[in-house]
């Protein structure tokens, strides 16, 4: 320790407290000895992703933002599970406990294993970024088991842990974050109510006609909305809740209870040491305490009376915190944030900045309603710039209403263009206009500057290099469309990326505007594409791809060049490392018979093939047949091909279920041969490998599958889907949860058709299902949100009825020489050429 | 220069389907012939340089053929692979009257 250096200690070490370090250390790298206290066990993590944890759709590690070696990193002492319990301000010390295992980081009281030693740290500057705790409303009976906050990762996994046991939940609060705890736990296939003690949702960002919509979209979800309801009481039958009493005399029942009902600053250490304290630590402009060497920043804090519960104010906070404490600008002063929030809710597209109703003369009103869609837009603008918006059902416009909002700049004339984007396609913010400070990214923090160091210096010519790069869009993902604007203005064309996104080399068309124009033009073979979209050129390693795109467009309509599949789709069968093919009859999940068997050996033996296997899918692989015996194996056989040489449905596979197992609660092997049976044949963008398990011991591994159906108690199936276990090794996400083999037939079929028309040529499911997020698939494929589960259902249908069995073709080949092998030609005639 | 040619009839072009490939035994020889969609034909040894691959299997077009094994790609014109160290024997091919001609040098034979 360098004796000039002096001493800073920051009180807290969630997003304010961890942020303001980041800007310090930019600013000043050596000015301080910086030691952190942080009463959760964990780094600084993005608590607004929260949501997406208690849903699934990201793990805990994901949303970290300053893992503990970046604190190592950085030379700073962190106390990590240690909260600060007192400032003693005439001696300089900060004073700590460590925590004991379970206690919540925010209580009020700080539960400290007995005798555990106290930690000491001597300041010369302090930060206050204690946050804040969610605030308990007077209700008898509500502290308890059953009972959750949800303010931390802790209470996160609680919360999820609680779920999986019960049936039903209620969540007391209808705002921003009581939604998407609702929104969160629905995902744990339960039945959730929100109580909301005001006659709307999301009071403080909505107007009650927005507020109304908000409630039906969610409705239609089957989320279940009380407004105007005061909760009294919560019943318990011992010690387990019940039902919860209102104020009025009704009742619900509820298994669990997560209570979100606002926040409050955490302040106590601030006012037991003597700062002035309101409802908030109260800070100047430089974000100063009653007591120069003591600072605060974020949620704990009262600024201008106000007291914000959003980042975008910490972000601007912290900069003006490091600025005056570095002395790099001592005058820099913080003069209170706008406000924007968007919902994160899986399904519903909500965005509202500042005011949601005029409340001066002169200020005008734009609003767009389409109450079928629940659609509802809305705008406020106060002497030609923007005071307020609401966004609700469709929010394409918001990255560029956001930055007109924060910066101020005048709205343009027409005012459509802000809701629907300009008429002419061009944008209607040119991001060229944006200062360089202007914040792009709200949930990391990442300025236009930042972004557009990326993309000139860093080369990052699309938005996931952006992404990789700088951390913008990787958050909500709200701002997306103004980095692929940035990404246009100052790296021109998107070029260098662009090709890495089109479906196949030579024909310049990502998969959506491939599929619009085949349709448009009626392009039924792929060399009438190559023709109409690639100027004529044939690209063989486009073949194939274009082969399995045009086959799920045209189903039977499509004109089957044979030249454009793989050798093994040719032949129906394997290609071998010495060209001879495998072979593999399908055995429907995995079950055989007597018959099958001495047909296998007969066969094995008449074609003297070189090696019989079990495969990993549950069937048989005769190895080392050629190509011309083909034909007679499959007649010999008598059974249909396998598929394992497709990108198709393969197998599934199949524990042996409820009938002899003594665990097993669903029949998983008649639904694996029912699914097998349906889907066989059915092609895809990569191959799909199922299994179905009879009950959670999972043995047939139908939680590594593409797809996968495990047996729940209840005759119930949960459906899995992206699951891997080949070079890469990922758990299924779960679908949904159904009640009948039927039911798990229609979702499995649901997932397939929409990975067959969205996922990339050789992109694996896992892949897929990372790619989109399985908060967005289950919103499409069973809350069918956009409308087309119906259709999905109808094109899967299709394809399940232009099955037929490849094999047939040793009764009748597609042509002549399909099976040939080579052809011993003799050279006869000499001639004399001019070379 | 005069060089002295031995010219195979293979036999009628529907032989071969259109835009695929066929192997051929010519004394001894395996040579991948191809019937590119435009009716082009080329002709190359059928093993694959990599390891020995049936470049009669592979996916043709644009005067390339991509061998079924590990996709290593060549150039039925010039022989050329698109790894550097790799390269095919090339013949000349043609269609005449509807029959498949294909050249050897009488070296081949
Ligand atoms: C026969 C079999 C091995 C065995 O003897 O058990 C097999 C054999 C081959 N697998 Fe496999 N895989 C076999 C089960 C698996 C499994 C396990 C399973 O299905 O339960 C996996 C892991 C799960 C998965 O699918 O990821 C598996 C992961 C792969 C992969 C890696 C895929 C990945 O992206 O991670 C490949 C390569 C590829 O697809 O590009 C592959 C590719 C191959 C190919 C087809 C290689 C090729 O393209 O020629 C192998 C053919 C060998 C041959 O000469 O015929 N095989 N392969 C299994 C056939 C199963 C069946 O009945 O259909
Ligand atoms: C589920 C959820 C979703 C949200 N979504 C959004 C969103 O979409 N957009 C948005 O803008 N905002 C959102 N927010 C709000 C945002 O997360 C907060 O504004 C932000 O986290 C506040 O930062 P902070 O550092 O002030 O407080 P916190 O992040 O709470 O950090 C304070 C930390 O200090 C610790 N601490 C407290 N007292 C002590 C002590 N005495 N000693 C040591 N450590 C102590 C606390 O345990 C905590 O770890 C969301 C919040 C939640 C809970
Ligand atoms: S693991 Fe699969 S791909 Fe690899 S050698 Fe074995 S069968 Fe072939
Ligand atoms: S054998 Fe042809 S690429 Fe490997």
């Amino acid at each position: 320790m360098t004796k000039n250096k002096s001493r800073l200690v920051v009180i807290g070490n969630g997003m304010a407290g961890a942020r303001v370090v980041e800007e310090i250390l930019k600013r000043a790298r050596d000015r301080f000895d910086i030691t952190m206290f942080g009463a959760e066990p964990c780094g600084n993590y993005n608590r607004a992703l929260l949501s997406n944890v208690l849903n699934g759709s990201r793990s805990a590690a994901e949303i970290l933002m300053n893992p503990t070696a970046w604190y190592r990193d950085n030379g700073i002492t962190l106390h990590l599970g240690v909260k600060a319990t007192q400032i003693r301000r005439q001696d300089k010390l900060i004073f700590g406990v460590p925590l004991s295992k379970g206690a919540a980081a925010y209580a009020v009281e700080a539960a400290a294993p007995p005798d555990a030693p106290a930690v000491i740290a001597p300041y010369d500057r302090v930060i206050i970024a204690t946050g804040s705790r969610p605030f308990v409303p007077p209700i008898e009976g509500c502290a308890g088991p059953g009972t959750f906050l949800f303010r931390t990762l802790d209470d996160c996994n609680q919360i999820s842990g609680c779920a999986k046991a019960c049936r039903k939940a209620a969540v007391i609060g209808g705002g921003l974050l009581g939604l998407e705890a609702a929104r969160g736990l629905m995902t744990h296939g339960i039945d959730v109510t929100v109580i909301e003690a005001a006659s709307q949702l999301m009071v403080a960002q909505l107007d009650f006609e927005a507020g109304q919509m908000l409630r039906d979209t969610l409705e239609g979800m089957g989320v279940k909305v009380m407004c105007d309801k005061i909760t009294a009481r919560v019943v318990r039958d011992n010690s387990r809740i019940t039902q919860l009493e209102f104020k009025d005399g009704s009742t619900i029942e509820t298994d669990m209870l997560v209570i979100s009902a606002g926040i409050r600053p955490i302040t106590e250490i601030a006012a037991a040491c003597g700062l002035a304290v309101n409802k908030g630590l109260v800070c100047d402009d430089q974000m100063r305490t009653s007591d120069p060497d003591i600072f605060g920043v974020g949620e704990c804090v009262e600024h201008r009376g106000k007291i914000y519960g959003l980042i975008n104010p910490i972000w601007e906070q912290a900069q003006t915190l490091a600025d005056v404490i570095t002395g790099v600008n001592p005058r820099a002063a913080y003069v209170g944030s706008k406000l924007g929030t968007k919902l994160k809710i899986m399904g519903v597209e909500l965005v509202s900045l500042g005011e949601t109703q005029p409340s001066q003369a002169g200020d005008e009103v734009v609003a767009y309603r389409e109450p079928s869609r629940g659609v509802y837009k809305k705008l406020i603008v106060r002497a030609g710039a923007i005071s307020g918006a609401i966004l609700l059902g469709e929010t394409d416009t918001a990255g560029v209403l956001t930055q007109m909002f924060l910066s101020g700049a005048p709205a343009p004339q027409r005012r459509a263009d802000l809701l629907f984007g300009s008429s002419s396609g061009a944008p209607v913010l040119s991001v060229l206009d944006l200062p360089d400070h202007a914040r792009v990214c709200n949930c990391n923090g990442v300025t236009k500057g930042q972004i557009k160091e990326a993309i000139m210096i860093g080369k990052c010519r699309s938005v996931s290099k952006v992404a990789a790069c700088t951390k913008a869009g990787s958050g909500c993902g709200s701002c997306r469309n103004l980095i692929v604007q940035l990404i246009e203005a100052y790296a021109g064309e998107v070029a260098d990326d662009a090709s890495e996104s089109y479906y196949v080399p030579g024909v310049p068309l990502e998969k959506s505007q491939l599929a619009a124009e085949i349709r448009r033009l009626g392009l039924k073979s792929v060399s009438a594409v190559f023709r109409r979209l690639a100027g004529g050129k044939e690209y063989p390693a486009s073949k194939a791809g274009l082969a399995s795109l045009l086959k799920t467009l045209w189903h039977d309509e499509y004109e089957d060049e044979r030249d454009a599949r793989f050798i093994n789709d040719r032949v129906h069968a394997n290609i071998q490392k010495d060209g001879t093919f495998s072979v593999v009859p399908r055995i429907y999940g995995g079950v055989t018979s007597p018959a099958e068997l001495r047909r296998i050996a007969a066969v094995a033996e008449k074609f003297r093939v070189p090696l019989v296997k079990f495969t990993g899918g549950q069937r048989l692989d005769l190895l080392g047949v050629k190509k011309e015996d083909l034909p007679e194996v499959w007649k010999d056989l008598g059974m249909p091909s396998g598929h394992a040489y497709a990108r198709a449905f393969r197998t599934c596979k199949s524990c042996v279920g409820a009938d002899f197992c003594r665990y097993g609660v669903g029949d998983s092997l008649a639904l694996a041969q029912k699914i097998e049976r349906r889907f066989q044949g059915v092609e895809s963008p990569h191959k799909m490998k199922l299994a179905v398990a009879g009950c959670p011991r999972n043995c047939s591994e139908a939680c590594v599958k593409d797809l996968g159906a495990v047996a729940i108690e209840g005759g119930r199936w949960e459906i899995y889907v992206g699951g891997a276990a080949g070079s890469t090794v990922r758990k299924g996400s779960l679908l949904c949860t159904v009640d009948t083999s039927e039911a798990a037939l229609k979702y499995l079929g649901r997932f397939m058709q929409y990975y067959r028309e969205h996922g990339e040529y050789l992109e694996r499911s896992w892949r897929f299902v990372e790619r989109l997020g399985i908060e967005r698939l289950r919103s499409i494929l069973v809350e069918d949100h956009e409308g087309i589960g119906a259709r999905l259902d109808l094109e899967i249908q299709k394809a399940v009825d232009a099955y037929n069995d490849p094999w047939e073709e040793a009764e009748r080949p597609a042509y002549p020489e399909q099976f040939s092998g080579p052809e011993s030609a003799r050279a006869l005639e000499a001639a004399a050429t001019h070379g | 220069m005069v060089e002295l040619m031995n010219v195979i009839r293979l036999g009628n072009i529907e032989k071969i389907q259109r835009g695929q490939g066929r192997c051929f035994v010519v004394n001894g020889a395996e040579i991948a012939v191809f019937r590119q969609r435009d009716g082009r034909f080329f002709a190359i040894q059928n093993r694959c340089p990599h390891r020995q691959g049936p470049l009669a299997e592979g996916l043709v077009g644009d005067g390339k053929v991509i061998c079924p094994l590990h996709a290593h790609k060549f150039d039925l014109v010039t022989g050329a692979g698109a790894e550097p160290s790799e390269y095919v024997k090339v013949y000349a091919a043609r269609e005449q009257d509807g029959e498949i001609l294909l050249m050897l040098s009488a070296e081949n034979n």
